[in-house]
């Protein structure tokens, strides 16, 4: 299992194919995309990456949390999540994942933050029909109906759809395809719309429903960090060992 | 810029590499060489007739030609930046005084017309023939 990296969505546009079909897609940016630590077996009990996004002063990060990107010799970072990924899945610390890490044409998931749109109606938030324009209903066109039984069950039961607070919640688009990728912008271009504002944090994986391209890079394309890049330029090749294609 | 402008832009500059797009507007006769696919071939196919609008900016700009095919009215809307565009040339300037020419959907032939526009030299030149032109129905025909 590979790991996935952090991103930025910076919004949407629109990429011409050369058949004169257009696809809409999303921009989502890599703002040094960082591996900040590392979760394995014996400390954790699982295997993950911990991965890092975005700049952060020096002086709004707790010394906690300084300490904590002291040891992985990174900037403090703005966001931070963990991504499963089996034991040859792992990149070392330090090393900044490039856009490269999805093959055009492979399927993501992504994940984010939904807008919020406050307390909103039944009608808009679970697409309830609303009641009648006419025919006696006065005063409560978008509201919901019944909301249970008679004396039997006597209550409203736990869950019941009703009006209350939307968005803002976790939410993950599975199998959305990834059309272009730019290295040096760090860019990658994913068809369709993913969830969130601009701006927002947004978690892109390989796609768990579809099958993950054979060219896709293992573990992973990333620049090594900068110790570890001077390590392999020097005469004893002791450098890291794979993802040298980024 | 910011980079959602700055892609667009790119992929202006790739998509009419090589290809002029001329100055028209709403009111010109219009002929729109379209690429079309048919299995394997691709020809071009040309479509004749008046722009009747123009809409949104950059590369999300398109164009609305109309034009009277066997007797029945069809529009086409053309994205400016579409790679199915082969060419497009302008036939005729028309003298119109609005940017969207829906009200030709409710006229047929005669009052269908649009006069010529008469480009004289200078930036002031314009108001004699617009007067002349104000109304386009009893406007000599040219």
């Amino acid at each position: 299992m590979r790991s996935g990296v952090i991103a930025q969505k910076v919004g949407m546009t629109r990429v011409f194919t050369g058949t004169g079909e257009h696809v809409p897609v999303t921009v989502l940016k890599l703002a040094n995309c960082q591996v900040v630590a590392h979760r394995t077996k014996e400390k954790g009990g699982y295997v993950a990456l911990q991965l890092g996004s975005g700049g952060r002063k020096v002086k709004n990060v707790s010394k906690a949390e300084r300490g904590h990107f002291a040891v992985a010799k990174v900037e403090p970072k703005r966001k931070l999540a963990e991504f499963r990924v089996s034991e040859d899945g792992l990149i070392p610390v330090g090393a900044e994942i490039t856009a490269d890490h999805f093959v055009v044409g492979q399927f993501v998931d992504v994940t984010g933050t939904s807008i919020g749109k406050g307390f909103a109606g039944p009608m808009k938030r679970w697409n309830f029909a609303g009641l009648r324009a006419s025919h006696g209903v006065s005063a409560s066109h978008r509201s919901h109906g019944s909301t249970g039984g008679r004396q039997d069950p006597g209550k409203t039961f736990k869950n019941k759809k009703m009006a209350g607070h939307l968005g803002v919640e976790r939410v993950t688009t599975l199998n959305l395809k990834v059309v272009q990728t730019d290295v040096e912008r760090g860019l990658i271009l994913v068809e369709g719309a993913v969830p969130g504002a601009k701006g927002g944090w947004i978690m892109v994986r390989d796609a768990v429903k579809k099958n993950l391209p054979k060219e896709a890079p293992q573990p992973g394309a990333f620049r090594p960090a900068a110790a570890e890049a001077a390590a392999a330029a020097a005469p004893t090749p002791a450098g890291p060992a794979a993802g040298e294609g980024a | 810029m910011d980079l959602i402008r700055e892609l667009e832009q790119e992929q202006i500059a790739k998509l009419s590499a090589g290809k002029e797009i001329p100055d028209f507007g709403p009111g010109d006769t219009l002929l729109v060489n379209v690429k079309v696919v048919e299995g394997e071939r691709s020809r071009v196919q040309a479509y004749e007739g008046v722009c009747i609008g123009r809409s949104g900016r950059g590369l999300n700009e398109s164009f609305t030609v109309r034009k009277i095919s066997y007797g029945e009215g069809v529009e086409r809307v053309f994205p400016l930046y579409s790679p199915m565009i082969d060419s497009i040339k302008v036939v005729r300037r028309g003298k119109v005084r609005r940017a969207k020419l829906y009200y030709l959907r409710q006229r047929r032939g005669k009052s269908a017309r649009i006069t010529e526009r008469q480009d004289r030299q200078g930036p002031g030149a314009g108001a004699g023939a617009a007067a002349a032109a104000a109304e386009p129905e009893e406007a000599a025909a040219e």
